[in-house]
């Protein structure tokens, strides 16, 4: 690495209590949800702390404009805002919160085992009930309409109607779930080290493969051309620059270093990805050149990258690893 | 592998006294904190702070392999508790009495972070000493349940005459010959029976010899199975289940007609470039028949031993330690299975020495 290309020394440490699995920024300030049931919020280097799920732990969270989405082992669904307000959003008597997702409008979506709940901003409660555990939510950016992985595939369902969901079918185990920013395409990852992906206008199948480990963070280009992917020792970024998405073209390959690719986060305007990998390193990397600037140095103590996030102007950086460490890189004026 | 999590797997039929096994292993003085996960809809009652409900989600993988079944709600669990690590030491997984255990083991071969972060300690199987053998008539799960097992807990033992339970036991010894089997009244195991057994883990693999026989400390060249029967085709007996003859350690012996073990022994060593093809070839071909197969093998020119274990297609093998001075260089499968073919596999097998 070239010391140009080096701007790790803009990184600026926080202290958090407990390991953060999710961050964000809510306007200028960067939120972690953390391990121990603590929602954090950290602005200009004053950091303080919300008790979302006493004595519990959070398990999934997710971000809206000025609030964080924690779903955990107590059964509750919780919305903290950075004025340290908290709000109940639902409660499932004690059973795990498997996913979360923000939506439209204030919309939240959660799934516990088969049970899929959406609740909209007047607080009135949806659900529906899938063949097997909804894994992972993602609200469709079009309408009000929610996409559910699960096992053998995806349901795309109208929380407002009652018709029952569409199916997208392919069989095994779906775990996350994404949807493509213009709604062209639903992409999962599954169990077998692969992608799957289906054109929602017909249904047509795509699989993505070759990784040598489970994919577990997926991030789309502002303008939806490129999926970036984890779980290689690579970023893998896949072309929806066509109607045909991906199909017969191979994917980028940015990155390529001897520790496996953990998190991505696309930069919210240029074309630049941010990769953060299992021996706690993150690289900028240009999508077109392939050029590289160090944003933190590899820290085996610190454990793997465990979540990333762009502000909304792309000019911070918020990162939490596995061991506990956690922090902010701001990118130099230019 | 010090820091891996150990699972224990407990099974058994229903009303067998699983539950009574679990509130034992959670309430004794051991120090030790469990997490627990149950099934949603099974027996309520167990008083522990860490209890989570499953589903028993088993999904099939899409590895061409038809009877790689995972589960993938266990997957999910086990990395929802990985945020909660300094809460607990071990975990039990309870499954309830219809579970076919493969799934659950095979969920520990199949995925990395699982791997990475906890692995499976034991199989034990609890099963009803008055109940047991009806059940092993009318319901599979139960002769999988005993056959796939580590440890057995032969427990309400009260409830039976010497002579039933003898009965009982020489039943399980038909299909399973190479787990514990611990005799109990109200699942009342000493822990160090069923806790930290290390059955899946290579290094402490250290004999694969039917237990009854390291039990009894008899002579070993004992156990030969000198039968020939190889499927349900070629025998026509229209009886039940069992059809037992011979004695062992004052045992009788039986024979099951769905599930048999087979045990084969190479004196000296085997070529590792004959072996490992044929052990692959065997596991794509056979392996949807063996519940549990394992084996020690003294591989030519290699002064460590090679152990594996499989179960069912699954493979996992390994060199551990040396081979001692005084220990004869000598190799050895055995298998747990539906319709295995003794002759075959020892042809095979004969066929690798060196």
């Amino acid at each position: 690495m070239q010391t140009g290309n080096d701007i790790s020394a803009a990184l600026r440490p926080l202290d958090l209590a407990a390991p953060a699995l999710f961050t964000a920024f809510l306007k200028d300030t960067a939120a972690f949800a953390l391990e121990d049931g603590n929602v954090a919020f950290s602005t200009s280097g004053d950091t303080r702390s919300v008790a979302a799920h006493p004595d519990a732990g959070i398990l999934v969270a997710a971000a809206e404009k000025d609030a964080v989405l924690t779903g955990g082992d107590d059964g509750r669904v919780v919305r903290t805002r950075t004025d340290g307000t908290t709000e109940l959003l639902g409660e499932t008597g004690g059973s795990w919160i498997d996913a979360l997702s923000s939506g439209p409008d204030g919309a939240v979506a959660w799934s516990s085992g088969k049970k899929v709940s959406v609740r909209d901003r007047s607080g009135a409660l949806f659900t529906t009930e899938v063949p097997s555990s909804g894994r992972g939510l993602a609200f469709v950016p079009k309408g009000f309409q929610l996409a559910i992985s699960h096992y053998n595939g995806v349901s795309l369902w109208f929380p407002r109607t009652a018709t029952p969901p569409r199916q997208l079918s392919w069989k095994g185990s779906h775990i996350d779930i994404t949807v493509a920013p213009d709604a062209r395409f639903v992409v999962t990852t599954m169990q077998e080290n692969a992608l799957h992906g289906w054109r929602v206008a017909d249904g047509a199948n795509m699989r993505m493969s070759g990784y040598p480990s489970k994919t577990r963070s997926l991030a789309w280009s502002p303008d939806g051309k490129w999926l970036a992917t984890s779980g290689a020792d690579a970023a893998i970024v896949w072309p929806f620059v066509t109607k045909d998405g991906p199909m017969g073209k191979p994917p980028l390959e940015l990155g390529v270093r001897r520790s496996r690719v953990e998190r991505v986060a696309f930069h919210p305007k240029a074309p630049v990805v941010a990769v953060g990998y299992a021996d706690g390193c993150i690289l900028l990397i240009e999508t077109g050149s392939g050029q590289e600037l160090l944003a933190r140095r590899e820290n085996a103590d610190s454990g793997a990258i465990a979540a990333l996030a762009w502000d909304g102007a792309g000019m911070k950086l918020a990162f939490a690893t596995r061991g506990g460490a956690a922090g902010v890189v701001e990118l130099p004026k230019v | 592998m010090s820091d891996k999590i150990p699972v224990t797997v407990l099974t058994g039929y229903l009303g067998a006294g699983k539950t009574t096994l679990l509130n034992r292993i959670l309430s004794e003085p051991h120090g030790k904190r469990y997490a627990v996960i149950v099934n949603e809809f099974g027996e309520i009652g167990i008083d522990n702070d860490l209890v989570v409900g499953a589903d028993e989600e088993v999904f099939e993988m899409n590895n061409g392999c038809i009877c790689c079944t995972v589960r993938g709600d266990l997957i999910r669990i086990i990395e929802g508790l990985l945020r909660r690590r300094g809460k607990f030491d071990a975990i039990i997984v309870e499954t309830t009495g219809l579970a076919d255990p493969a799934p659950v083991a095979q969920t520990f071969f199949v995925d990395e972070e699982v791997q990475e972060n906890a692995r499976l300690d034991a199989v034990v199987t609890v099963a009803d000493a008055k109940w047991l053998l009806a059940r092993l008539k009318d319901a599979p799960e139960a002769k999988n349940q005993i056959a796939f097992a580590d440890v057995i807990l032969l427990n309400k033992t009260d409830l039976v005459t010497p002579e039933e339970l003898d009965e009982v036991e020489a039943r399980i010894r038909g299909l399973n010959p190479y787990a514990r089997v611990i005799r109990t009244v109200r699942s009342q195991a000493p822990l160090s029976e069923i806790l930290d057994r290390g059955a899946f883990d290579l290094e402490r693999v250290l004999s694969i010899e039917p237990a009854f026989l390291e039990a009894d400390d008899h002579d070993h060249d004992h156990h030969h199975h000198d039968h020939d029967h190889h499927g349900h085709d070629e025998h026509g007996h229209d009886h039940g289940h069992d059809h037992g003859h011979h004695h062992h350690g004052g045992l009788k012996h039986y024979h099951d007609e769905d599930v048999q073990s087979v045990a084969l022994t190479v004196p000296g060593d085997v070529d590792p470039d004959k072996f490992m093809p044929w052990v692959q070839t065997l596991a794509q071909e056979e392996g949807q028949n063996f519940l549990r197969w394992k084996g020690i093998l003294a591989f030519k020119g290699e002064p460590r031993r090679f152990v594996f274990q499989g179960v069912h297609m699954i493979l996992d093998g390994d060199l551990t330690r040396e081979w001692k001075p005084d220990e004869t260089r000598t190799s050895k499968l055995v298998f747990i299975g539906k319709e295995l073919n003794e002759d075959a596999l020892r042809k095979g097998f004969e066929a690798c020495a060196a």
